[in-house]
């Protein structure tokens, strides 16, 4: 593209793909800056799942209805109360309306995966996962004459009073437009950030020393402490993430959905002193593996072991890397390095206080400890049949919360002023909606939702207006 | 990523070669992940396995169409530090099953250098059918008349020999493919309370199979537009070709059936007239084969390098170009079947199709064999109660 372009879109995930999709489709010609290589492209959303759609009737993929205040409800459970109504509902209504337009540009949809079938009513699964549909957006951007640059990180802006004027790459080089839509993440790859958000923890250890990424490298948010430190509204808790416990072997970065470990309901969860610190059986796994994260980075070390025997295997989803294997719990106890009269005393007192139930793991059964600190509500059989297995768990990160705050119009905003042509997208304002907290493909539910709205109104403020978005959004502004 | 511990009971892994270690590496992590689960029937079939023995390796690599779609779906490809490429593993263990099961077992070792096999049949065969119509008919170049070919080669002589190498094809598949089939399924039924179910679905699961290996329905990617070839753009060019080759040479294969038809039972004796069944069948199916295969070496040239076993495609354009040759030189004689050039193309045609009969079950034919025993044992099996029962993710 030698003249400078309508709209700059600033990263290269599902937001911003949106964005520029919606720009390019009012007419208005669009420049994507990547700050990956190829190959790493699309950020967080090359590992995403679903989709969360509210529907009122069952639509090819999903089945039953998942109305809007059932979505709302269950938004506002996770997070707390930390959201805003309004742009959570635009997000909400957005979503039952989107997927025809995700598919005119090339995403496919799959019945839910075997494994995954308690959010076949709620979500909407891409056939191949996040890399797919990353690739079919960037196909459809090609199509259309999307000009997209990969390694490309942008490290400033030029701004004037608010206004968006240029883009500074990492190299240096200068690029111009009339309007730009940020989508280029979260902090969450930026270990010395994440460091200095976690702090130092009263043992002295700095937590994050032991944490792991789920998600791409490339979020390091360059741009998004520019834009704080520019004086942009902010939105969320600088010091959290959503943070999972995943496999202790899992890659630093890009580790993704596999290397999750759901056998903790199935067994017990000691530390590195051997001893248990929380009920693994307090729910079902899908509504509590989220918090684990944050249990496993409060112990010592940051670190903890999901213990199982020979009676869950087959119960749980299969995992990524084999678990440590003994057959007797003081073997396991030797071979992971923990104390071992500490960690058979912690083992022996669970299974003495294992009671007599009818162990069903499809539903909250009458298997739990009496007299045990910290009980174990349900699904609590003695582990006492060889052979015994162990994962080593490590905090996973997931994203952060931190981001700029918007309104409806997805407009960055300078002390309550909204912008005339910047906008935000995806995690850097989703914030605004999950101030805390998840629930699986709500991530995806915003940044289409504000990809598609940024994209929109960039193409507006450059006297592009978007043929058909009008109405759709019409319905998910006014329901 | 660790190696595998099986340190308690049969050491699995040690028995496995290093292809089928890979493909049980890469479907351990497939399993942990499942996105791909619409695609094909590998991930299906994979979903109701917690690991992955010999006997697994072998069928789902024989299950697996190479379409791509998974390659570049995967957020665990290179350049992951995981490395996954199932099409690549896949392929490579595929191989590798074509020359374990092969009949006689000797000529397994064919399978590693398939493009040479097919180069040294070509070769030989086209100087035994030269030799043959220069000693049989008394020259190479002396015009025939009425364009008869028995004038050349004697049909007896013809349907005797290609009739015995055709023969000889099929018994060596049909021993290697029914090895390969002892050696996946036993384990389908191993579990008593299966066998009814198993018997039940004999009858639906082979119609099923017939159809999936008619229309190849797993090229289309699971959403119907197809595979993938040099990007992660999808296609149905693949398919396509794939349906001309397979229909093209199921015609071929119909004209010269009906043709010794003709001659055995009406004493209708060739060369028959352009409109005559025979060569109508021939030539709608020469065209198929001259489409198909050419369609298919095209794409074989532009795939993506990390789409499948790079080292196969001595046997993948070998097989493609006897196809296009078999095709190709039949018009040849067809066309000039009145002229002095006859019984040179004649020998031309007949060496190409011999080598072609000869390496069928020593080259790339072997893949629709094995492949739809694969997709019988999947449509079987699939129709079985699967006993896993994972808790939700």
């Amino acid at each position: 593209m030698s003249k400078e372009p309508d709209v700059l879109v600033i990263g290269g995930g599902n937001a911003a793909l949106c964005a520029a999709l919606m720009a390019r489709e009012a007419g208005a010609s669009v420049l994507l800056l990547e700050s990956a290589p190829r190959e790493w492209r699309g950020g967080n959303s090359m590992h995403v799942r679903n989709l969360r759609c509210m529907h009122d009737a069952p639509q090819d993929v999903l089945v039953d209805a998942y109305p809007e205040e059932e979505y709302w409800q269950d938004l506002l459970k996770v997070t707390g109360g930390l959201t805003d109504e309004r742009l959570a509902r635009i997000a909400i209504r957005h979503s039952s309306r989107c997927r025809p337009w995700m598919m005119r540009h090339g995403v496919r949809f799959q019945p839910p995966l075997s494994g995954a079938l308690h959010v076949a009513r709620t979500n909407a699964f891409f056939m191949g996962g996040g890399k797919a549909l990353v690739n079919a957006y960037y196909r459809s951007a090609q199509n259309l004459g999307v000009a997209v640059r990969y390694d490309t990180p942008v490290k400033s802006l030029e701004l004037d009073a608010g206004r968006f004027v240029a883009a500074i790459t990492e190299s240096g080089e200068r690029i111009a437009a009339r309007s730009c839509v940020l989508a280029c993440g979260g902090f969450e790859s930026n270990i010395a950030w994440q460091r200095e958000a976690w702090g130092q923890n009263e043992r002295g250890e700095w937590p994050v020393d032991n944490f792991l990424i789920r998600g791409t490298r490339y979020n390091q948010g360059v741009l998004l402490k520019f834009m704080l430190d520019a004086g942009a509204d902010s939105i969320g808790d600088p010091t959290q993430a959503h943070c999972v416990a995943i496999d202790a072997r899992a890659p630093l970065y890009d580790g993704g959905i596999c290397t999750r470990i759901d056998c903790v309901s199935l067994g017990v969860v000691v530390n590195r002193e051997a001893r248990r610190f929380y009920d693994e059986g307090e729910d079902f796994w899908p509504k509590r593996y989220a918090i684990w994260g944050r249990l496993v980075a409060q112990q010592p070390g940051q670190t903890a072991w999901s213990i199982i025997d020979q009676k869950a295997i087959g119960r749980f989803m299969p995992p990524v890397f084999e678990g440590t294997k003994a057959q007797s719990l003081e073997e396991l106890a030797g071979k992971i390095g923990l104390d071992v009269s500490a960690f058979m005393a912690t083992l022996a007192a669970y299974n003495a206080a294992c009671r007599p139930g009818t162990f069903d793991h499809t539903a909250l059964d009458d298997c739990r400890t009496e007299g045990l600190e910290p009980a174990k509500t349900h699904w609590a059989l003695p582990i006492d049949r060889a052979p015994f297995y162990a994962f080593q768990l490590k905090p996973g990160i997931t994203f952060t919360y931190l981001g700029m705050k918007c309104d409806e119009t997805a407009a960055v905003r300078f002390g309550g002023a909204p912008s005339p042509n910047l906008f935000a997208a995806g995690e850097m304002m989703a914030g605004n909606v999950l101030g805390k907290g998840y629930t699986a493909g709500v991530g995806m539910s915003i940044g289409t939702a504000f990809g598609r709205i940024a994209g929109v109104n960039a193409a507006r403020c450059v006297g592009r207006n978007h043929p058909e978005f009008e109405k759709e959004f019409a319905f998910a502004a006014a329901r | 990523m660790p190696p595998l511990d099986k340190a308690a009971a049969p050491p699995l892994a040690a028995l496995l070669t290093a292809g089928e270690q890979e493909v049980a590496r890469i479907l351990q992590i497939c399993n942990a992940c499942r996105y791909c689960e619409g695609f094909c029937a590998v991930f299906p079939a994979m979903t109701r396995r917690l690991e992955f023995g010999k006997a697994d390796t072998h069928y789902l690599a024989n299950l697996c169409h190479n379409c791509g779609a998974c390659l570049h779906a995967c957020q665990y490809a290179p350049p992951h530090e995981f490395m996954v490429n199932v099409p690549q593993a896949m392929a490579k263990t595929r191989v590798q099953t074509y020359a374990d099961f092969a009949w006689p077992p000797a000529f397994g070792q064919l399978y590693k250098r398939a493009g040479l096999t097919v180069a040294l049949a070509l070769a030989g065969c086209l100087a035994l059918f030269l030799t043959l119509a220069a000693a049989m008919s008394g020259g190479l170049t002396r015009a025939v008349a009425g364009g008869n070919f028995y004038a050349v080669f004697p049909h007896n002589f013809l349907a005797l020999v290609f009739g015995l190498a055709f023969l000889y094809a099929i018994f060596a598949l049909g021993v290697a493919v029914a090895k390969f089939w002892r050696q996946i399924s036993p384990q389908m039924t191993a579990d008593p309370r299966d066998r009814p179910a198993a018997r039940a679905a004999r009858a639906p699961a082979a119609a099923e199979a017939a159809m999936n290996v008619a229309t190849m329905k797993y090229l289309d990617g699971g959403h119907g537009e197809g595979c993938n070839d040099e990007d992660d753009r999808f296609t149905l060019a693949r398919r396509r070709f794939h349906h001309f080759t397979l229909y093209g040479f199921l015609l071929c294969f119909a004209a010269t059936s009906v043709a010794t038809l003709y001659h055995y039972v009406f004493g209708l004796q060739a060369p028959y007239a352009w409109t005559s069944l025979p060569v109508l069948l021939g030539v709608v199916g020469g065209l198929g084969l001259i489409v198909g295969p050419a369609g298919l070496l095209w794409l074989n040239l532009r795939r993506h390098p990390m789409q499948g076993d790079p080292e196969q495609h001595g046997m993948d354009r070998g097989f493609i170009a006897l196809l296009l040759l078999t095709s190709l030189t039949g018009f040849a004689v067809l066309v000039l079947r009145e002229t002095s050039a006859m019984p040179v193309l004649l020998a031309v045609h007949l060496g190409v199709v011999m080598a072609l009969f000869l390496t069928l079950p020593y080259g790339k034919f072997a893949h629709g064999v094995f492949r739809a025993a694969a997709l019988l044992k999947f449509a079987i099996e699939k129709r079985l109660a699967n006993r896993l029962a994972l808790g939700g993710d």
